[in-house]
């Protein structure tokens, strides 16, 4: 290291004048076939909704291939995948959701195959830094099992992690703090 | 001279064929140059800040990779000029922010999304939330995008925003800053800062700026004042580079 890292901040409460667009919610477009809803809430250490929360999220598409700069594995050939979404309103009520597919599995830590799971920035007021957790699926208990990472995760924990079905996708809250606190990882 | 991505025959087909523009790992997060989650002073810290430790999370392909969103957020030519973004010019001192995307080791960060937003020249976001009894602009947004050029560098035109008071102690007020936000070339990279401009008078006072414990971290977070770029006539300007980690040294690096 030569230069030292710009040092973090908060993305503060107006965020939402210079980083959500209209489609910015879509890690794929609408009517992408097989395409799912996540939506969630996210609660400070009072219960309360955080309402200025931004979520960013990044995945790989279902066959594990990203839409990244340099065509990991090979570009995604899901037409109109982008891999990454961005939810945050001016007039937030503390829920956010996105729309998706559900990612395939991408190689962890030796070459052994993760759980799908979907990357997950969470920026807001009152966080001087973002925080990092990750979706996985509570439908995927199989692949679950044997997730490196997951290992990791005390087991009383690791329920945090994991996005409960619903009619059209899943649901994905997220807890700052409290007995219910989300698991949160440093990259 | 052996190819380094050439593969034993009868081994599996590799997914990442790094090149030299890839890294397939990044330094871990230097937390001498951040901010502590909680920061009793910045009092909306204290409800929002995670109080269980961080869980060490691997970099994989999930967090080496990431996405490349200059070509659909950019609007137009002018979307790195907050001046012209309406009928009238907005009011306040014109200045030109250039800078460039490096990681830690100097290496330019080339095509990758800079997104900027900022208060008024009176201090006053165009938010709802901002009930701040200052005026509006009509001709100022407060919003603009660019993606870094080959050398890594970006360019804005826009007002010095000015400083505004805030609820989090007695009389207490934010330095002038321009928020930034930087996507970098993969997940692990991604970094929100504000800018802050030489000299402000409110830094001894602010807990956010502050929040930065080591003072020459801090300084990075201030533009520097440029007689070289400023043009002559028209607008000071302001130089500020932004460093993001760099390459780190194994790929796949393991817990340790």
């Amino acid at each position: 290291m030569i230069f030292p890292s710009t040092p973090s901040q908060t993305v503060g409460p107006y965020y939402a004048i210079g980083l959500p667009w209209p489609a910015g919610p879509h890690a794929v477009p609408e009517g992408t076939p097989g395409a799912i809803r996540i939506r969630g809430s996210v609660y400070d250490g009072a219960g309360a909704p955080v309402p200025d929360h931004l979520i960013e999220t990044w995945q790989a598409d279902p066959d594990g291939r990203f839409a990244d700069l340099h065509g990991h594995g090979g570009p995604s050939t899901l037409p109109g995948f982008r891999g990454f979404a961005r939810c945050g309103h001016e007039g937030g009520d503390g829920t956010y959701e996105i729309l998706t597919v559900k990612p395939g599995r991408v190689p962890g830590p030796g070459g052994a195959p993760q759980a799908p799971h979907i990357d997950v920035s969470l920026l807001a007021r009152g966080l001087l830094h973002r925080c990092v957790t990750r979706i996985y699926f509570a439908d995927e208990p199989a692949a679950n099992a044997q997730d490196p990472l997951l290992a990791r995760i005390p087991e009383e924990r690791r329920a945090t992690l994991l996005a409960q079905p619903t009619d059209d996708g899943y649901r994905f809250d997220i807890h700052l703090q409290g007995p219910e606190e989300t698991v949160f990882f440093a990259v | 001279m052996t190819d380094p991505t050439a593969q034993p025959s009868g081994a599996p087909p590799r997914l990442w064929v790094p090149n030299a523009d890839t890294p397939t790992s990044y330094q871990r997060e230097d937390a001498a140059a951040h901010p502590p989650l909680d920061s009793p002073g910045y009092k909306s810290t204290q409800l929002r800040h995670p109080k269980q430790p961080l869980v060490y999370l691997p970099q994989t392909a999930t967090e080496i990779t990431g996405p490349q969103l200059g070509p659909e957020r950019i609007a137009g030519e002018l979307d790195h000029d907050l001046t012209r973004q309406h009928e009238g010019q907005p009011i306040g001192e014109r200045i030109v922010i250039g800078g460039r995307v490096l990681d830690t080791e100097g290496k330019p960060l080339r095509d990758t999304l800079v997104e900027i937003w900022q208060a008024n020249a009176a201090g006053r976001y165009r938010h709802r939330w901002d009930r701040w009894d200052a005026p509006l602009d009509p001709n100022f947004s407060g919003a603009g995008r660019c993606v870094t050029d080959a050398e890594g560098r970006f360019r804005f035109v826009t007002v010095k925003p000015g400083p505004y008071p805030w609820g989090n102690h007695h009389n207490a007020w934010r330095p002038a800053h321009v928020h930034f936000s930087l996507l970098g070339r993969a997940f692990a990279q991604r970094l929100v800062t504000q800018m802050y401009f030489p000299g402000d008078p409110w830094f001894p006072y602010d807990p956010i700026f502050n929040s930065v414990r080591d003072e020459r971290a801090r300084e990075r977070m201030i533009a520097r004042f440029s007689i070289d770029e400023t043009v002559p006539g028209w607008a000071a300007a302001y130089e500020f580079d932004v460093h993001l980690r760099g390459p780190g040294a194994l790929p796949f690096e393991e817990a340790h």
